[in-house]
């Protein structure tokens, strides 16, 4: 029950109330003086957000963007491997085939509320149609707002996720 | 009392221009007021953040200057929610009855030397009540009112619990405040501010430097008065939530905010009247003056330039005051509660009694003998009370160094010490008992005492 307490023997100024107190408000002082006096740049590393970003990893995987071909079709064949793989179950895709026998999708619609960027989708297809993006900022207002149409998915212009090359591990 | 004086014949006020330059100097100091509360809180988080190397906030206009406006806009706007057991009357007058004495406040304080116009001199304080400093500590301690009502009333335990706690608080720091106070009223001899500002101008030495160790107890005590870092119990947020403002939201939130920093200004512009000479401008004659009653002024010859730069000199002490209590904030971790009740009880109160006896001592043995305040321009009655106070100030450092009064974690040790000594005498005592007494039965034991 008895309490083990060892009481340290320090020297005084090492346990002194008033002058720890007071070394306390002097190192707060300088810092304050420091950063008023040599401008905020030298010592503040905060990072200005929507000025400055972090630079992305070309693997970071965001916001899905839909490859299309010169003429402006897309490159998607609905082959319906996408919504078969997708954890999430957040592809929707209805299949079409025009006079010449050539499959395109009639609806492609990704919910990225509901996605989990594993990028499987891009993995997976057989054209390099769909791919998932180095991009991160897609707020909207509303959650309708969310579900992306083929067009939208066409009209996206940031750079495309690079896949992990296993014969390449480090990306080199 | 001014025998030796020079008195100079401004004029007394008329009834109309008395009130107009009463509504006047409301108006004028009320939004000065209300807008550099506003500004506080902005200086709070920009100073808070230079010391922790963050920018703060600088979104909203140059250097986030109007944070404080899109803040406020904000609390307006926002959806106010009320506890369904809380007392609803209770509940919205306690932020009332926390911002409206700490707005009161600032009307005993002068602010600049009196202002001479053709209408007759115009004291720059809006109501020099001779009762002044009386009360200014009335009103202030009103303010536990709201926050202890505002625990209440929220139906929150821990909101409960802050309230109490800024009572018990309120309590403790209250007595060393005025004991620290009285020995500034013998010196003085009146409890009226610009009577006490005079009479540093007179001595030519603050009373910061002849009562350092009132001032020292002023100081604490202020900070306890004020709710601020070291003393923040009553809200503790990582022990209370936020304590007594829990449950508000909206801008009855921000009541107790703008209160709260609205104290931080007036005990601020208090120091500064008590310790610093208030509109003093140091070693400088010209504006050593008093404004009388039936309109003359004693001492030096009024001018509206004095007044302006008085009113700077005023300006930058209570500046220096915001910024000491803005560095111990973001420097100073929070005392335990059973520190704060030891510093308020075991310490302050003895040792500012201690403090009043010996200074009053003092003050009586220079009036007996007779000493006069100023030898040329040395402040000879001064400097002894500087030399006696300082050797009582130097010797309360002494005994709050180290824990040799107010001990930190050693205390709680030292309690359980005890209360095992006591235990063990118990058994000794009464063995057939001492099973029953000092130890509860084990689980599942057939019945209690058997």
């Amino acid at each position: 029950m008895a309490a083990k307490t060892r009481v340290m023997k320090r020297p005084e100024r090492k346990s002194s109330y008033v002058r720890a107190t007071l070394q306390g408000m002097a190192l707060t002082f300088r810092h304050l003086v420091s950063t008023v006096t040599t401008g905020e740049a030298a010592t503040i590393k905060t990072m200005q957000y929507p000025e400055e970003k972090w630079a992305l990893s070309p693997r970071w995987r965001g916001t899905h963007i839909m490859e299309q071909h010169e003429d402006g079709r897309p490159k998607c064949v609905a082959c319906g491997l996408c919504p078969t793989i997708c954890p999430a179950n957040c592809i929707r895709l209805v299949p079409g085939e025009d006079d010449m026998g050539n499959r395109y999708p009639i609806v492609y619609e990704i919910d990225e509320f509901r996605c989990i960027f594993c990028g499987m989708c891009q993995e997976v297809c057989p054209v390099e149609a769909i791919h998932v993006g180095n991009h991160y900022e897609n707020g909207e207002y509303s959650r309708d707002n969310f579900v992306y149409d083929l067009d939208r998915l066409m009209k996206q212009t940031h750079p495309s996720t690079l896949l992990w090359d296993p014969s390449d591990p480090a990306g080199e | 009392m001014f025998e030796n004086e020079p008195i100079y014949q401004v004029g007394q006020l008329s009834t109309t221009a008395f009130v107009v330059s009463s509504l006047l100097k409301i108006l004028i100091l009320f939004t000065l007021v209300m807008v550099i509360v506003a500004l506080l809180t902005l200086l709070e988080r920009k100073v808070s953040a230079w010391m922790q190397d963050r920018l703060g906030p600088n979104r909203v206009g140059p250097g986030g200057i109007a944070q404080p406006l899109a803040d406020g806009i904000k609390n307006i706007l926002k959806e106010e929610t009320n506890p369904g057991q809380a007392h609803n009357v209770f509940f919205t007058l306690a932020p009332m009855m926390s911002l409206i004495p700490a707005l009161v406040t600032f009307a005993v304080i002068p602010f600049a030397a009196p202002l001479p116009t053709r209408w007759g001199v115009i004291p720059m304080i809006v109501a020099d009540l001779p009762v002044g400093i009386l009360f200014l500590l009335a009103f202030s301690s009103l303010g536990v009112y709201g926050i202890v009502l505002a625990g209440w009333a929220s139906s929150n335990k821990y909101a409960l619990l802050g309230g109490l706690r800024a009572g018990a608080q309120m309590i403790s720091y209250e007595i060393a405040l005025g004991l620290s106070l009285m020995s500034l009223f013998f010196v003085v001899g009146n409890v009226g501010l610009p009577e006490i500002v005079y009479k540093q101008q007179q001595m030519n030495l603050w009373f910061a430097l002849q009562l350092s160790a009132s001032f020292f107890f002023f100081w604490i005590a202020s900070f306890a008065e004020t709710n601020r870092l070291p003393f923040d119990l009553p809200e503790a947020e990582s022990e209370l939530v936020t304590g007594y403002h829990t449950e508000y939201s909206s801008m009855k939130f921000s009541m107790f905010f703008i209160a709260e920093y609205a104290h931080v200004l007036t005990v601020s512009m208090l120091m500064a009247t008590l310790f610093l000479g208030g509109w003093d401008i140091p070693g400088w004659g010209g504006d050593d003056m008093l404004a009388l009653d039936n309109g003359a002024v004693v001492g030096a010859e009024p001018a509206w330039w004095k007044t302006f730069l008085t009113l700077g000199a005023f300006v930058a002490k209570t500046f220096f005051f915001i910024m000491v209590f803005m560095l111990v904030r973001w420097t100073v971790p929070r005392f335990r509660y059973d520190q704060v009740m030891d510093l308020g009880w075991k310490l302050m109160l003895p040792a500012a009694l201690v403090v009043l006896v010996v200074t009053s001592g003092t003050i009586l043995a220079l009036d007996a003998a007779g000493v006069p305040y100023l030898v040329g321009m040395i402040p000879v009655y001064g400097l002894v009370l500087t030399a006696v106070n300082a050797v009582m100030l130097g010797a309360i450092l002494w005994m709050l160094d180290k824990g040799r009064v107010m001990s930190g974690g050693a205390s709680i040790e030292e309690k359980r010490a005890h209360a095992r000594v006591v235990a063990k005498f118990h058994k000794e005592e009464f063995p057939a008992t001492a099973g029953s007494v000092t130890s509860t039965p084990p689980a599942g034991a057939e019945s209690y005492g058997s």
